[in-house]
């Protein structure tokens, strides 16, 4: 196991620098610059503003100095928001994101999970219709429908909730983002543990235990959950990386700060530093997590070796 | 605690939590609550009272005035004041400020030595009065000697001199270099394209409060101009000592009305009143939070949830239900903004002006402001907004007409360019990705092709691929936007003579250049204006759609927000909050 | 049906090479016809989806107006006028700027059907077989695919996007490419997770022990023991696809005005649900139903499929 985990931080390096690579390339490529502006200024103007950012420099060696910059920890000044680094923009949005997300995953787990579990038990009986109707259209229930249909209920019509802020994260700030962002994740997860579980209790050996006369429940919860499991965690790995990074929608209805905001305002606004500041955190808690699953892997069935 | 750390950290927890189902809930457990730490340690602020509006800045004072002292009207008890804007500004700094967002901030932090009036006039502010001489080559501007930095010490010239040295230095990097060059100041195109240093630059402090301003060629509009916050006086003391950090709360020192308190990025921006400001005594608000909302529609949201005193817009689509329902907070104000479609004339079927004539007469502008825009725009025949302070306004035969005459013109002028129902006109029209916009290409491009059997292709695109079509002349038509740096004519005429940086379309005329030439020194530049305007008139290498509005919704409490302000500059000292 | 299809080449495939007897009595895929006629739900799904094909292809026939005209005379008081409407034959109503609901959507159909079944297939096939293969043979293969895996999921993908528009300008299969390019990469990260639990099988070691071609052994026995997870996950992806073709779309990669697709449709009905909520009805109504076709396809599918009911 231990070695296993340092196999995995040893190889992030090289991931991690061909991400860095892939994605420096094709930002350059893309047309237009930081400092596009509707106003187009003089070319002067243009030269000094560049010379600034190190932009006037050949772009392999802007690479390097990039590279050896991030190789101490230094992700650059946002070509965007001039008065922050990268570094302070994200120390400043991404707790506030991984705050939301850590608590829609938790709601996810909980009742994506508990909801498969349930509706693949009674399946095809009313709980398993209820539950996977109101899955399905959870699903389609895109977040940028969903956030503002919070705020029109909870905010402007029932006046129970603030339609946006978020004030230290207090609970009534954040609880339409949490609903907002869990709710079409929830959908998803039910849905696959109940068929990876339907599945897993037609299989010989929970046969044999129910043949056996274990009563039904110890059956699910230690025979049956586990190996039911593999797909959900499969797909949770990566989701995760997902909810915890935020959504720009959340961000956008209900002002939270997150860091989802950057990562659409950063590529429209060809910020390249803030873009790849992002790029190495989303890749670093990539491969952090699916080190994660694969770890859960071996636990949640052990005939998995590497 | 730095984000390398952090993950770190979290790699530990989570790294042998695979031994088991209570390692892996306590590793879950672990993460979690490092998370949620790690957001709450960040502030802890408490929310409490009753009043939703309040509640954006809890921490405020109460109010110093219970009435307000000329009206008498009762005032809140808290008079913190919500405003949305748009969105995160690109900096703070008076020199690198470069969007509206961060200019409405900017204009309460800072004062300059003029300010706009409640009707968009140029009025005195740190300057009491200036004078030109040398047929307005040389401009002096004697200032008021009660003006404050936050930090107590007071505002002379030389931090006027320091700012705009600033301003043009390569260094600095501003992008609003170039409006110290289009004033004119002595030098500055030199030292920005780093010929000459930055001390050399036409500006210098006579005395501690008399500036005295050098211009390279006459123009008579300077002190308009100096309403623009690149022309804002800068605190060396706190550049000095912060560095970079200079515009965080705590380092930063402003001489405005306010002074920057909390700034929480994509959150909210808390602005205080200065107690240094020279009147100080006579501002109500006493704190001002910037809200950064980029959804027009999550904005109205926060608005209608009572959660902000005025918005920066209005979404096109609520336009109607908004003037149904609350016709009284829709507040309307004319904008020094023009609307407009460019022709690229050097490329075909554009190089034809009966093409771009057609085009024009055929947009029925009507129908555009009522139905679509719906925010009280007006129909646009030509560049220059009647708004403009000063501007002797006309329109072109053509605006005298009924839209079916001008239809009935704009077939045969693209019959004479030979176009017919076998030969049909055929072009594309390029807007950048937003819903107003989307909306107005639709629709006149389907004028178009009913009236004119015109095929029209709309393409959209992402901003920055937008701009960079556009700036490299690789568009056949497209969406131009134009609002005014300044309160006089030729901040939009220049748009389109052949050195501007902007005139993407290509268009030139030796006759038209001349003109704007000569009117930047005489003293009546309208009659060059008009000219000019004529000439725009007879070729055509715009398309003006309207002249625009500033829309906004502005809660029934909140007193003094200027309605007629064509300039959209909004001081927020100048307003106050009811208490019902 | 595409997927049965597929299946069907493989049985084929396996009778052939077990048996010279090319022709059998039931064959597998017959056997699973008949399990898919039994699955109501799905056949009445089956049904539906092919009815929402005909709406896509010739539902524009049933009304009078068209995609891209505005109705000038209902433009100026668009909250009244612009209802649904039998009586004004503009069924589904009028969009904010005053255009024929109904004809939108019938176009915006056909985009959106091809993407989010294009998505899906792309995100079966290339994941299912990426994923089963880095599973399958683990090692340092597994390893490099995986990396690979970890670096596109984590890339701006914003920016591929952008270039493709700028190289290639607007082209309708773009969205298409874009699509695929991100459907698949959690697709293959499930199934590999399967395929690591499947490897140790007995059924699957014996297959090893006896020399099958690993080629073999992950299209006979891999491949069809994941096919429910896959089919579940690719009916997620269907409406996942076509809500994401909206923000392409937003990019000015997607389709262009006139054209619209449902995800703009319901982007843009999201903006006006206060004011004319049969904007976001509509297409929403549209796509819940092609969710749950192709829900309970998948299960009738996997029911019909399941290599376990053998």
């Amino acid at each position: 196991m231990f070695s296993f985990i340092i196999r995995r931080l040893l190889v992030a390096v090289p991931t991690v620098l061909a991400l860095i690579t892939v994605s420096f390339v094709l930002m350059h490529a893309a047309p237009g610059g930081p400092f596009t502006n509707e106003r187009n200024v003089p070319e002067a103007v243009m030269e000094n503003i560049e010379a600034k950012y190190n932009l006037d420099k050949p772009l392999w060696q802007q690479y390097f100095i990039y590279v050896g910059n991030v190789a101490q920890g230094d992700l650059g000044p946002s070509f965007r928001y001039k008065d922050f680094t990268v570094n302070e923009l994200i120390e400043s949005s991404f707790p506030r994101s991984a705050y939301i997300g850590a608590w829609s995953f938790l709601f996810v787990m909980v009742f994506g999970v508990g909801l498969g579990v349930l509706a693949a038990l009674k399946q095809n009986r009313w709980p398993d219709s209820t539950v996977m109707t109101a899955a399905m259209t959870g699903v389609v229930f895109p977040n940028f429908v969903m956030a503002p249909l919070l705020v029109l209920l909870f905010a402007v019509t029932l006046r129970w909730l603030p339609a946006g802020g978020w004030e230290g994260g207090q609970v009534e700030y954040i609880v339409m983002p949490i609903i907002a962002m869990a709710t079409s994740y929830i959908a998803q997860v039910a849905r696959i543990t109940r068929s990876s579980m339907i599945e897993t209790l037609r299989s010989p050996f929970i046969r044999t235990a129910r043949a056996k006369g274990i009563p039904r429940y110890k059956i699910v919860l230690r025979h049956a959950l586990k190996p039911a499991l593999i797909p959900v965690v499969s797909y949770l790995g990566p989701a995760f990386v997902g909810i915890i990074t935020g959504s720009v929608i959340i961000d956008q209805v209900f002002s939270t700060g997150g860091i989802g905001q950057h990562f659409v305002n950063g590529a429209i606004n060809r910020d390249y530093s803030l873009i790849l500041g992002i790029t190495i955190l989303v890749g670093i808690l990539t491969i952090m997590f699916n080190a994660v699953v694969d770890i859960l892997y071996t636990w949640l069935d052990p005939r998995v070796r590497y | 605690m730095t984000l390398i750390n952090q993950q770190r950290k979290i790699v530990q927890r989570r790294g042998p939590s695979g031994s088991g189902i209570r390692h892996s809930v306590q590793g879950v457990v672990v993460l979690l609550v490092t998370l949620a730490l790690a957001a709450c340690s960040e502030e802890g602020e408490k929310k409490a009272g009753d009043e939703a509006l309040a509640a954006a800045d809890i921490r405020a004072p109460e109010a110093r005035f219970q009435e307000h002292p000329e009206s008498g009207e009762r005032l809140a008890r808290k008079q913190v004041l919500v405003r949305g804007n748009a969105s995160e500004p690109a900096s703070l700094d008076p020199q690198l400020v470069e969007d509206t967002v961060g200019g409405a901030i900017v204009v309460d932090l800072f004062e300059g030595l003029t300010r706009s009036g409640p009707d968009g006039d140029t009025e005195p502010a740190l300057a009491k009065s200036w004078v030109s001489s040398d047929n307005n080559l040389t401009w002096t501007f004697h200032l008021r000697e009660d003006g404050r930095w936050s930090d107590g010490t007071g505002v002379t010239a030389h931090d006027f001199v320091y700012g705009w040295r600033r301003a043009v230095d390569p260094k600095v990097g501003s992008n609003y270099a170039y409006y110290i060059e289009s004033a004119g100041v002595a030098n500055a195109g030199e030292i920005i394209a780093g010929e000459k240093p930055s001390e050399t630059l036409g500006v210098r402090a006579l005395d501690d409060f008399t500036l005295e301003v050098s211009l390279d060629q006459p123009i008579t509009y300077l002190p308009d101009m100096t309403v623009h916050y690149t022309m804002f006086p800068a605190p060396r003391q706190a550049i000095e000592a912060h560095g970079a950090d200079w515009t965080r709360p705590g380092n930063m020192v402003s001489n405005g009305a306010y002074l920057l308190h909390t700034w929480h990025l994509g959150e909210k921006l808390v602005a205080a009143r200065n107690p240094f400001y020279r009147e100080d005594d006579q501002t109500i608000i006493d704190r001002v939070v910037y809200v950064p909302i980029e959804s027009a529609s999550a904005e109205l949201q926060r608005y209608a949830s009572g959660e902000l005193h005025m918005t920066s817009t209005v979404p096109v689509s609520q336009m109607a239900r908004l003037k149904k329902e609350r016709p009284a907070e829709l507040v309307m104000a004319p904008s020094i903004a023009t609307y407009m479609y460019t022709f690229n004339v050097n490329r075909p079927p554009f190089d034809d002006v009966r093409v771009r004539r057609a085009l024009t007469y055929a947009i029925d502008r009507n129908i555009v402001v009522s139905y679509i825009t719906r925010g009280e725009q007006m129909p646009a025949f030509s560049l220059t907004p009647p708004y403009v302070s000063g501007f002797d306004f006309r329109q072109p035969e053509y605006a005298t007409w009924s839209q079916p005459e001008r239809d009935e013109a704009a077939r045969q002028e693209l019959r004479k360019a030979g176009y017919t129902d076998d030969n049909p006109l055929e072009f594309e029209l390029l807007y950048n990705t937003d819903e107003s916009h989307k909306a107005l290409a639709i629709v006149i491009s389907q004028m178009w092709k009913e009236k004119l059997g015109a095929s029209v292709t709309i393409s959209n695109l992402e901003w920055k691929t937008f701009l960079s079509q556009k700036q490299a002349g690789n568009f056949g038509m497209a969406r131009h936007g134009w609002k005014g740096d300044y309160n006089e004519a030729s901040t939009f005429l220049t748009l389109l003579t052949s050195d501007s940086g902007n005139n993407d379309g290509g268009w030139s005329n030796p006759e038209y250049d001349q003109l704007l030439l000569e009117a930047r020194s005489s003293k009546d530049p309208n009659p060059y204006y008009v000219r000019a305007e004529e000439i725009l008139w007879q070729e055509f290498p715009v398309a003006p759609v309207y002249f625009n509005t500033t829309v906004a919704l502005v809660s029934p409490m909140l007193k003094g927000y200027p309605e007629n302000n064509a300039r959209n500059i909004i001081y927020s000292k100048d307003m106050y909050i009811t208490a019902d | 049906m595409l997927f049965s299809d597929k299946h069907a080449g493989m049985g084929e495939l396996a009778d052939t090479l077990t048996d010279d007897a090319y022709t059998e009595g039931r064959s597998l895929w017959r056997d699973a016809r008949r399990r898919f006629m039994q699955h109501r739900a799905a056949v009445a799904s089956l049904v539906v989806l092919a009815l929402l094909l005909i709406f896509a292809a010739f539902g524009q026939h049933l009304s009078p107006w068209d995609n891209e005209s505005i109705d000038w005379a209902s433009l100026p008081n668009l909250d009244e006028d612009g209802v649904p409407s039998l009586a004004s034959q503009h069924y589904f109503g009028l969009d904010p700027i005053g255009r024929d609901l109904y004809q939108r959507t019938v176009q915006g159909s056909r985009i959106s059907l091809m993407v989010g079944v294009l998505g899906a297939l792309t995100a079966v096939i290339i994941g299912t077989l990426y994923g089963a293969i880095s599973g399958y043979v683990g090692g340092r293969t597994d390893a490099i695919m995986m990396r690979t895996l970890e670096v596109l999921s984590a890339f701006p993908f914003m920016f591929l996007v952008i270039v493709l528009m700028a190289v290639f300008g607007r082209n309708v299969l773009l969205i298409f490419i874009a699509i695929g390019a991100v459907s698949w990469l959690n697709m293959a990260r499930i199934v590999r997770g399967q395929t690591l639990s499947l490897k140790r099988k007995e059924y699957i070691e014996a297959a090893m022990a006896v020399g099958v071609h690993p080629i073999l052994i992950v299209l006979r026995h891999i491949v069809p023991n994941v096919l429910g997870v896959v089919i579940v996950y690719a009916t997620l992806l269907v409406p996942e696809m076509i809500l994401f073709e909206s923000f392409i779309s937003f990019l000015g990669l997607g389709v262009s005005e006139p054209y619209t697709s449902w995800g703009a449709l319901i982007s843009e009905g999201a903006d006006a649900m206060w004011t004319a909520p049969w904007t976001l009805i509509f297409p929403m109504l549209m796509l819940v139903l092609t969710l749950f076709c192709f829900n309970f396809l998948g299960d009738g599918l996997r029911d019909a499929l399941d290599p376990k009911d053998r």
